[in-house]
């Protein structure tokens, strides 16, 4: 990756952290526990990087901690969607 | 084939915005996580398909395992302990991009590749801020849980030391930059960020967690982030820049809804924090706390047209949700005017009591947030705190001298008459008396939240 391909990738980062601000101030209080759970799921997302070194083929060290990468994002994504569901089904307007 | 990847990775990119963008309100929020969730789906799912991939067991061993925990967690766990459920998810959010990281320099370093400055770079900080996630979740967690102290803990050149480390880890992530086969001195960077995450997070007392809790999971979204840049791929980079941004966003609420800086939180605890101090000024101007029975309070609401509860930890403590859903019905029944009112930093993370009173049924529409609420006070008949002690101190309004001056607090005081039930007169987390006991509209309800509030509610339903 030369500092252009860098570059375009900051470009992402800081747009994403604007888009997440604009979205993220307008969750009410009520939900905010929901909010880091469900937010905190979505974190797993580096299951995805975690397949790639788990899958190389040979059993290297790589492939050792991939496995245990997606163990740990699998119960991130899969208890943290999972528990985030379980709560806003409790959300009820009278 | 790489074109359709990279558009499911989009695709789930928008799931992901648009899933948060959902929780903008109750209605909608529960479809706004499970489109996250089917964007999620998707991506693992375009991913298995990607050529690199060449042997599919371990893959299949390590989501099962993973899945299968995941499960029994999220049906487990009671509602009371969804701090600690947070805090150790996002302990392993973090500890997941900490190792993908790891495996990526490890793949790296095995082939012909070689390292550019960019990739060693966001490799070392994902390291970093994975690892201090991981340990520093799990130090949260054991504290929520009751295994760790839940006690500001003070030790030693606490800063000079824990700043040391950090220089000592930044330092080493130079020297590895330019020296990218050094893979010694990234496991010292490992085993140094782990040691870190443990020091950062032990000092921070209890009552602090909702800002440690929310820092944690801003950091692991972060840490995925950083992932992103080594394996060049921005649906990482986005998915994590949006979990970044909504722990600071919560960090900074929670840190205004206690009047106190980051560093200052970060730093370990009030000034005073169970130490000697304002405290003891405090004990001239005590009187006499006066206190009623369930039986006499049931008269009292008998009497009122209006009332505000106003739930914090001790109503978590006690699991009084239920008993107190049961009050509000009865005081409904009687034609009073329920509502609650709910600070922002009451309990052990963001939106605490919300929860523990959806699980019990409570209407969210009855939940109002103090800036929505704390001008009705003066209007209002009786005002029932529940297990709360600091955000209702009227210190924090008027003694300059307290250590919670400048704290926003609800104004329970300017309320009729204010029942607070707690244990005993003890202090709250802030460690300074509340002369709101010895006000005279102010009456002590002593005992247990949860016996106390049952009780009330048969007294009422006598009358």
């Amino acid at each position: 990756m030369d500092i252009f391909g860098l570059l375009m990738l900051i470009y992402v980062f800081v747009l994403a952290i604007f888009v997440g601000f604009e979205l993220i101030t307008k969750v009410p209080p009520t939900l905010h526990t929901p909010l880091m759970s469900g937010s905190n799921a979505i974190s797993g997302i580096t299951i995805v990087g975690a397949l790639l070194s788990a899958g190389l083929g040979e059993v290297t060290i790589s492939t050792i901690l991939g496995v245990v990468a997606i163990v740990f994002a699998m119960i991130n994504v899969v208890g943290g969607f999972l528990v985030t569901d379980r709560m806003l089904k409790m959300f009820k307007k009278k | 084939m790489e074109i359709v990847l990279y558009l499911v990775y989009l695709i789930a990119s928008v799931c992901f915005i648009f899933g948060i963008k959902k929780l903008s309100s109750p209605k909608t929020a529960r479809r706004g996580n499970q489109l996250a969730a089917l964007g999620m789906l998707l991506a693992i799912v375009v991913t298995l398909f990607d050529q690199k991939i060449l042997t599919f067991e371990y893959i299949i061993l390590g989501m099962v395992v993973g899945a299968a925990i995941g499960v029994i967690m999220a049906t487990k766990v009671q509602m009371t302990g969804m701090p600690q459920m947070v805090g150790l998810l996002n302990g392993f959010g973090g500890g997941a991009s900490a190792l993908v990281a790891f495996a990526e320099y490890d793949r790296i370093l095995h082939s012909i590749d070689g390292f550019e400055i960019s990739t060693t770079i966001t490799i070392v900080l994902s390291v970093l801020i994975g690892s201090v996630t991981f340990t520093g979740s799990l130090i949260a967690f054991g504290k929520l849980q009751g295994i760790v102290t839940g006690k500001v803990v003070k030790y030693p050149l606490q800063h000079p030391f824990n700043a040391l480390l950090l220089l000592a880890v930044l330092a080493a992530g130079v020297f590895v930059v330019i020296n990218p086969s050094e893979i010694n001195i990234v496991i010292a960077i490992v085993a140094v960020s782990l040691v870190l995450g443990v020091l950062l997070v032990l000092p921070i007392g209890g009552a602090d967690m909702p800002v440690a809790i929310s820092l944690l999971n801003s950091y692991s979204g972060l840490a995925a982030s950083m992932t992103g840049f080594v394996l060049q791929n921005n649906m990482l980079i986005i998915a994590g820049a949006l979990v970044g941004a909504s722990g600071i966003i919560l960090t900074i609420i929670m840190c205004k809804g206690m009047n106190r800086s980051l560093m200052n939180v970060v730093l370990g605890g009030w000034a005073s924090a169970g130490a000697e101090g304002p405290a003891a000024n405090g004990k001239e101007q005590k009187g006499t706390a006066k206190s009623v029975d369930a039986e006499e309070l049931a008269m009292l609401l008998e009497g009122a047209s209006s009332c505000i509860i106003v739930p914090g930890y001790g109503m978590a403590v006690g699991q009084a949700q239920h008993a107190v859903r049961d009050l509000m019905n009865v005081l409904e029944k009687k034609g009073i005017n329920v509502r609650f009112a709910v600070h922002p930093v009451a309990g052990r993370m963001p939106g605490h009591m919300n929860v523990l009173l959806a699980e019990a049924q409570v209407p969210y529409d009855k939940l109002l947030a103090m800036e929505d609420i704390n001008d009705d006070f003066p209007n209002t008949d009786v005002v029932i705190v529940i297990g709360a002690n600091d955000v209702v101190n009227p210190a924090a309004r008027s003694d300059q001298s307290s250590p919670i001056y400048g704290m926003p607090i609800l104004n329970v005081d300017y309320a009729k008459t204010v029942v607070i039930n707690k244990r005993s007169l003890n202090v709250g987390y802030a460690g300074i008396d509340n002369e709101l006991f010895f006000y005279p509209n102010a009456l002590m309800y002593f005992g247990d939240s949860k016996e106390a509030m049952s009780k009330l509610v048969s007294e009422l339903k006598e009358l």
